[in-house]
């Protein structure tokens, strides 16, 4: 079953700007779906047809086999939204603004302060409940929208870039309830500029540029079409002078930290052997850039 | 699905309320004031030097337009206020991505409109007691017409506040046009006594109808006939309703 069917979606806007055009993209019931796309991709667009911000032109939109045009109530009630940008008034006091959109989904005042205690208390934020929405912190307002979107448990979770401008420690806590959400049977999909977080979290990944997906495919698979990896390697000793190894290029960035690129393909044990022959430790080894990064780069170039 | 739909306009109605009474310094006090400066003005210092109207002091004939002036300007300003700040701090989003049907949302802020707009009523009637002992020839016509009024108001501010895309849009239509019409429309005086062609002309301004009915309700005199005004107030409210609703579905101005 699929979480969410979209079918040649096109957007003209009034301007003649072309968002999007033809986008068909399946996320299934789930998964952890990450929409990557430069700035004007069209990924906002994306999510704004489908919790119906943004008329569409043209297709189709299917949440859990739910057509959004025919079965508007039924398929609303499935979806969740963080947006990009704030839009709760910043007058009202935190926990009326969860009550309140839960009673947008016609959950009773009963049922939806109890919601709203829940996901006030999983993202800290319950200290906060009395205090209005103004005084809180750039992080605390990202998770507001978080406790916002969950309130009436949709199936469907759609986040746009919900980790922007939050601190790493935060970004980390984020990810950890997101994942927990994940595996508590809730389909995520995420948009970011992060990609560090879409290699983290996701586990299907699809490239949006200029209103037209380019790649959709799993992590796995994405990262399997890059051909070159960069590492970073930290010596125990002072190197010095580095012998040169058949299709791997070495470099020293300092002293005691070696950089070298090798084809995917090639065995690491064979670095390691070549660099052992020159009684070289490393104590520890990390990659240099974000893999997935480079890909992105390359795909939307 | 009734039941939701319930919920959701419970919602939205309590929001505005809580809205309306935790500013009540701006919505509450600010047309008491108002309205009482009238009274004391027109109605004590001027209206003593003047002749009574059709049997009725002078004062006795202003206190219900001046009733229903506050009622049509409160009505509206909450709505196009209210509906625009929502739309400007795009909180009125949390509203369009849940499945709240368009009507619902309609009467959800038509709800504060006339919270606002009939308290305010109320308020004043209270302050014209200080002046005036008014007589209540029939409290059904007060009641309807004041109810009606507010509603069509109200919608008339909802309108505003869809098309309004900056602060200035929200103060041209009250003030060019909501304010000169009340004024026109019978608030200080009958429009009997003025020229044939003047008459004919004031006949085409609803709002003669709403403070005429009203007056009605409280003197028994009317410049009109009631069941005229009625029957224009529910055709107004009818209109009206559907036009803010057809501007929903649209979109136009809440959705790109």
């Amino acid at each position: 079953m699929f979480a969410l069917s979209i079918s040649n979606l096109h957007k003209t806007y009034k301007s003649g700007l072309k968002a999007l055009s033809g986008v068909t993209l399946n996320v299934q019931d789930g998964e952890f779906f990450g929409l990557l796309g430069p700035n004007g991709a069209g990924k906002t667009t994306i999510i704004g047809i489908i919790t119906s911000l943004v008329t569409k032109t043209e297709g189709t939109v299917n949440i859990f086999g739910m057509d959004i045009d025919k079965n508007f109530s039924s398929a609303k009630r499935l979806i969740g939204v963080v947006p990009q940008e704030y839009n709760f008034s910043i007058f009202e006091k935190v926990q009326d603004i969860v009550i309140q959109q839960a009673g947008y989904y016609g959950i009773s005042r009963k049922e939806a302060v109890k919601s709203s205690e829940k996901y006030l208390k999983k993202l800290s934020l319950w200290d906060k409940r009395n205090v209005a929405a103004r005084e809180l912190s750039g992080g605390m307002k990202r998770r507001l929208m978080i406790a916002r979107g969950l309130v009436h448990e949709p199936k469907l979770l759609i986040l746009d870039e919900p980790t922007a401008g939050v601190d790493v420690e935060l970004r980390r806590g984020m990810w950890d309830f997101l994942e927990e959400l994940n595996r508590n049977g809730r389909t995520i999909i995420l948009t970011t500029h992060y990609l560090e977080e879409a290699e983290q979290l996701c586990n299907k990944i699809a490239i949006i540029t200029k209103g037209k997906i380019v790649e959709n495919t799993s992590k796995r698979e994405m990262l399997r079409k890059l051909d070159k990896e960069t590492f970073l390697c930290d010596t125990k000793e002072v190197v010095t002078v580095l012998a040169p190894l058949e299709n791997v290029t070495f470099s020293l960035v300092d002293e005691k930290t070696i950089e070298f690129t090798k084809n995917k393909s090639q065995s690491i044990n064979r670095i390691f052997e070549h660099l052992n022959g020159q009684s070289i430790i490393v104590d520890s080894m990390r990659n240099k850039t974000n893999r997935l990064e480079e890909l992105f780069i390359k795909m939307v170039k | 699905m009734m039941k939701r739909s319930l919920t959701s306009f419970s919602t939205i109605a309590r929001k505005e309320m809580t809205r309306i009474f935790r500013i009540w310094m701006q919505t509450l006090v600010p047309p008491v004031i108002m309205i009482s400066l009238y009274f004391i003005i027109f109605g004590g210092f001027i209206g003593s030097q003047l002749s009574d109207i059709s049997g009725y002091s002078y004062m006795a004939f202003i206190a219900p337009g001046l009733i229903m002036m506050s009622i049509i300007t409160n009505s509206y300003s909450n709505t196009v206020s209210s509906f625009f700040s929502t739309k400007f701090q795009r909180n009125i989003e949390e509203l369009l991505v849940s499945p709240t049907p368009n009507w619902v949302i309609v009467l959800g802020y038509i709800s504060g409109g006339m919270t606002r707009g009939i308290s305010i009523g109320i308020l004043v009637s209270i302050v014209s007691l200080v002046f005036i002992r008014l007589p209540f020839f029939n409290i059904f016509y007060i009641v309807l017409f004041a109810f009606l009024t507010s509603f069509v108001f109200s919608l008339a501010g909802m309108i505003n506040g869809i098309f309004a895309k900056k602060f200035d849009d929200i103060s041209i239509i009250p003030t060019f046009v909501i304010t000169p019409l009340t004024y026109l429309g019978g608030v200080f005086y009958s429009i009997s006594l003025l020229p044939e062609f003047w008459q004919t002309l004031s006949k085409a301004n609803p709002i003669v109808y709403m403070i005429s009915g009203f007056r009605y309700g409280f003197l028994g005199i009317s410049d009109i006939n009631i069941w005229t005004g009625i029957g224009m107030l529910i055709l107004f409210s009818v209109l009206l309703f559907s036009l803010t609703l057809y501007l929903l579905k649209k979109g136009i101005g809440i959705r790109t």
